[in-house]
């Protein structure tokens, strides 16, 4: 049991990642708070967490609502008592060329995946700040690193956060609040199911390991990065990408 | 997949330098996840006795306390025999197998002892690794050549003797060690940073090309960890480094380890990729 006596609040919970991450977590002995949008999906997800009832709750989280973020950490500091690990998983995909990309998408996109990790971090630093520990980990992306055809507005958001990350590294882990990123491949989630089949089989035929990644895999890069087996690592970016340059 | 499960059960790794510091961290750990280990190691006191001769000859005998500390270092026979019966008393078997990492022959023979006692090897930890500090101007071809040749040869020879059963059994987990150093330099270490950044190429560029084979290739750069090598530093120059250290502190070797048995138990999509394990020393 790698994540014993940790409390995490994982955002993006409903679905793909975040729902590998949440199940994940519990069996590793962490006692979780899952949050989305979407309630519904939520009390699925937690559902399927069977055998760890006691140690789930979930809230209803738009991570770009700040007031919705403050519940969110103040119901999970009455049931748990404390918050250790910060899942900032939440995020979205508008794609469009450039020429053709909608004010509104870019808005959306860099809302959602990179202010909404800005606020949960302004939200959530505090409390870690006080008990003078604490891990903040957030998903960045292929996209981020190497740009991609469609995505300006979803590689401007995921590479924003690799410098929110190295900042924050910085600013938070002097005072033993550790920050580092995962950058994953194309992983097996409903946000790529959209990718037409054409363009997948030659994004797999050029990966390295020649497969998709599965959400454990990232699941478990999360775990690994949230324990004490990486307590010194501060400021990395871990990519889970079958060894697939953009 | 729970945190109680051996997770490299039935496997077989290789640590090279698994007589101390990192190494024998790294033995300990992928022992405990379930592997059996062979635990390599450089020297034995005979040799250090021997080189402590030539060296006196070549009229440094004053330094006789220092000499008695590298003769103690050079000791790693027993250290990696020591190493070898901790892992025993874990239920896992161990061997330890002599060789200096910069010599293919001794690493071929090596890699015999270790099927012939195992079976083959699955998990490969290029580790060995030396310094020979100067600044560039008083560095010495020979400081230059030792340091390449334990840190770069020493990851290819390995490397190559082990590949051949990977490719066969089509699977293969294969972390080396690489540095903070090689990522950023270091004054009066031209010879270590360039080994060190060395394996960062022969990483990514094993990783394209095993690929395919069920064989990762990763590397892992700690930064400035609790280990003898560091314990040498001036406790004046460890302040400054200290200072930089986002975490306010030095790594343990257990920490490093513990990537380790990440990237070979967990770590099945990870490929070609360099962990920075430095406290945010370097980011």
């Amino acid at each position: 049991m790698r994540l014993e006596n940790k409390v995490a609040i994982i955002t993006g919970a409903s679905s793909g990642i975040g729902k590998e991450t949440a199940i994940l977590f519990c069996q590793e002995g962490a006692r979780i708070t899952a949050t989305s949008r979407s309630v519904e999906k939520l009390e699925q997800v937690c559902k399927e967490i069977s055998g760890h009832e006691e140690k789930v709750i979930y809230v209803k989280g738009d991570v770009t609502n700040r007031e919705e973020m403050e519940e969110v950490l103040r119901k999970t500091i009455d049931t748990f008592g404390r918050v250790d690990i910060l899942i900032n998983n939440a995020g979205i995909t508008q794609d469009a060329l450039v020429t053709k990309m909608t004010k509104e998408q870019w808005n959306n996109v860099i809302n959602v995946d990179l202010s909404g990790a800005f606020n949960c971090i302004q939200v959530v630093a505090p409390y870690m700040l006080e008990q003078g520990s604490g891990v903040i980990i957030n998903a960045s992306s292929i996209s981020g690193l190497y740009g991609n055809i469609g995505q300006v507005n979803y590689a401007s958001a995921k590479a924003g956060l690799i410098g929110m990350t190295k900042t924050l590294a910085k600013e938070l882990g002097r005072k033993g609040v550790r920050v580092n990123a995962v950058a994953p491949g194309f992983i097996k989630t409903p946000m790529t199911e959209t990718v037409p089949d054409k363009i997948m089989n030659m994004i797999i035929e050029r990966t390295p390991l020649r497969r998709m990644g599965e959400p454990g895999d990232v699941a478990h890069a999360y775990l690994y990065l949230a324990s004490d087996d990486a307590k010194f690592i501060n400021g990395e970016v871990l990519h889970v990408d079958g060894g697939l340059v953009l | 997949m729970n945190g109680n499960g051996k997770k490299l059960e039935g496997k077989v790794a290789l640590v090279t330098g698994g007589s101390r510091g990192i190494g024998m961290a790294i033995a300990l750990r992928l022992a405990q996840e379930g592997a059996d280990v062979a635990i390599n190691y450089q020297r034995t006191k005979e040799q250090a006795e021997e080189v402590s001769k030539l060296i006196d000859q070549m009229g440094i005998k004053n330094e006789l306390e220092k000499l008695a500390l590298l003769i103690d270092n050079m000791d790693t026979r027993e250290h990696a025999k020591e190493v070898s019966r901790k892992i025993e008393s874990m239920g896992r078997h161990s061997i330890i197998c002599q060789a200096n990492v910069s010599d293919a022959e001794q690493v071929w023979r090596m890699r015999d002892e270790v099927v012939r006692q195992f079976g083959k090897i699955d998990v490969l930890i290029n580790n060995a690794g030396i310094t020979r500090d100067k600044s560039f101007a008083k560095m010495t071809p020979q400081m230059w050549s030792e340091v390449l040749s334990v840190n770069l040869d020493g990851t290819f020879h390995c490397t190559k003797a082990v590949i051949d059963g990977m490719l066969e059994r089509k699977y293969g987990r294969i972390v080396n060690i690489s540095s903070v150093i090689g990522r950023m330099g270091n004054f009066g270490q031209a010879n270590y940073a360039a080994s060190k950044a060395g394996i960062i190429g022969f990483t990514q560029t094993l990783a394209k090309e095993f690929a395919s084979k069920g064989i990762t290739v990763n590397a892992i750069a700690p930064g400035f960890i609790e280990t003898d090598m560091v314990r040498s530093i001036s406790s004046e120059a460890m302040e400054k480094v200290l200072a930089q250290i986002p975490l306010r502190r030095l790594g343990q070797p257990e920490e490093v380890a513990g990537a380790v048995a990440y990237l070979v138990s967990e770590g099945d999509y990870i490929t070609g990729q360099v962990i920075d394990i430095n406290g945010g020393l370097y980011i």
